[in-house]
Order: structure tokens, then C-alpha cells, then sequence
């Protein structure tokens, strides 16, 4: 029972956290080069995902944003494999996948989505960015 | 792997499994049932059967498992709607963590430590019922934080 108990609890705290889009501080500092993502920046927005192998929610967050970029001349998608870019992962903080990163046109993180996001919670954000 | 590469384009994936994503999670259950049991009961043969089934989830895939082939054959005929399908990959991760906590309390078991066997029955339930429940993604968690730590 407290296995139970403890198990449920967790869960839907763990829910809870990941179903949210973050709004990061506003700072002046970019996380990501340009090099480092290996193409530029949208001139708008540049939604920067980092995924993995094993993890399912990954490919449904991977085609909700392509669809979602895909009409936006001016912002960018970028989906990068977690595992082979282990600097970038230990310097961003970024602990489990999909963990979406929501960068202005200077590649200053706005905005963070852990876990799988809604498209009207991408849009929203998108909206917040002009 | 998988997934396009910062620096370059769309690499092709080599032959990827779908399954039926409900499959997986209707495992779950069963498996936390049993695991439950196995807990409740601290029985060892009930550890060796989920043991047995985890064996199959990971070295086959999870759609192999008894609990697998039990919901192609009687549940999948019964639901409506669109299938969602997922890789298999992902949840086959999920049976090989199965697998390494149900070996421990197999052991345990078996050499009658009986704390050791305890604590990893409660947490391989934990896992499983958050599978069930929350649909939750035990590769997406703990992979990325195991390659973080092998690789410091």
C-alpha cells in the first residue's frame, strides 16, 4: 500500500511538471552559437529539442513542432540527439528527453518544455515571442 | 540513432518497429499485478514467473511478452479508434530495467535477503504502475541520466 501510495503521488507530481512550457528570465545571455547548432538561428524563434533513443514521446514532439515550423518562414526547428552531445546536455541542465528549449532570435532561452508540450501551449509561446 | 543530428540532415532510420502503443501499458498492469502479489506475498516463484516475462520483453520485445501476445489476441480486437503506434524500442528499454530489478530479488530471494528483496520488488512495482497509470516514459527519464553518468 505505501509502495502504491508513493508511487501515485510521484506520478502525479511528475505530471504535473511536464505538462508546462517554463517562461525562463529574461537574461541577455545565448545558451546556444550558432555553430554549435550548426545552422542559424530563426529569425524569430528557433525551438531547439533534444531527444533520445529510447524515449516515445520524443517522436510525437518531433512532429508537432515540424508541423507547427513548417508554415514559419522565421522560426526554426532543430532536433538534436541527446546522447552524442553530452556537453551541451550536462552544460544546459537538461535531464531527461524530450526537453525543448525555446530560443529568442539571439539565442537567449525564453522558454523550456520538459516531457512531451500541447500544440496550443507551443503556439502560445511562439505568440510570446514577437 | 534515431534522430537528425544538430549539424546535419535527416539521417535515415534503419527499420523501425511500431507497435501499438496501448500494448505496452496494458503490460504494465499486469505485470504490476503480478509483481504486487510477488511483494505481498514475498514469494520468489512469483519473482521467477515476472522474471520470465521480463526475459522475453527484452530480448524480443514487449510485444512477445505473454501479457503481449494476451492483448493482441483478446483486447486489441475489442478497442475502437485510431491505433497509436510507438517504437518498440523505448518500452523494450523499460523490460531490460525490468529485468535488472527482478534479477536482484530473484537473487535475493532465492539467498533469502530478505530486505534486498523487498526493495527491489517495491521499485520495479513503482515503475510498472507508473507505466500503467501515467503512461510514464522510463527510457525518457533514466537513459539520458545513465549515459551522463557512464560517461563522466
Amino acid at each position: 500500500m505505501i509502495v502504491v501510495g508513493l508511487t501515485l503521488a510521484f506520478g502525479l507530481w511528475h505530471k504535473a511538471s511536464r505538462s508546462r512550457i517554463t517562461a525562463k528570465k529574461a537574461t541577455l545571455t545565448p545558451v546556444l552559437t550558432e555553430t554549435e547548432l550548426g545552422q542559424a538561428f530563426g529569425s524569430r524563434a528557433t525551438f531547439v529539442q533534444f531527444s533520445s533513443a529510447f524515449c516515445s514521446p520524443c517522436r510525437a514532439t518531433k512532429a508537432l513542432l515540424t508541423e507547427v515550423t513548417a508554415d514559419l518562414p522565421d522560426v526554426v526547428h532543430v532536433d538534436i540527439d541527446a546522447e552524442s552531445h553530452l556537453h551541451l546536455i550536462r552544460r544546459l541542465s537538461i535531464n531527461s528527453t524530450p526537453t525543448t528549449l525555446i530560443l529568442n532570435r539571439d539565442g537567449v532561452e525564453v522558454g523550456r518544455a520538459v516531457g512531451a508540450p500541447k500544440r496550443d501551449q507551443v503556439l502560445a509561446a511562439l505568440a510570446a515571442i514577437l | 540513432m534515431t534522430f537528425t543530428q544538430a549539424n546535419s540532415t535527416a539521417v535515415s532510420i534503419p527499420s523501425v518497429t511500431l507497435i501499438d502503443a496501448r500494448g505496452p501499458r496494458f503490460g504494465a498492469a499486469i505485470t504490476s499485478i503480478i509483481l504486487a502479489i510477488a511483494l505481498v506475498a514475498h514469494s520468489p516463484v512469483v519473482i521467477a514467473i515476472s522474471f520470465a516475462f521480463f526475459l522475453i520483453g527484452a530480448i524480443r520485445g514487449p510485444q512477445f511478452t505473454p501479457q503481449g501476445l494476451f492483448f493482441k489476441k483478446f483486447v486489441k480486437p475489442r478497442l475502437s479508434g485510431e491505433t497509436p503506434t510507438e517504437d518498440a524500442r523505448p518500452p523494450r528499454f523499460a523490460q531490460q530495467v525490468g529485468l535488472a530489478f527482478t534479477v536482484v530479488a530473484l537473487v535475493a530471494g532465492v539467498a533469502s535477503w530478505s530486505a534486498v528483496f523487498t526493495v527491489a520488488v517495491a521499485l520495479c512495482l513503482a515503475a510498472a504502475l507508473l507505466n500503467a497509470v501515467f503512461n510514464f516514459c522510463l527510457g525518457c527519464e533514466i537513459y539520458l541520466l545513465s549515459v551522463r553518468l557512464r560517461s563522466r
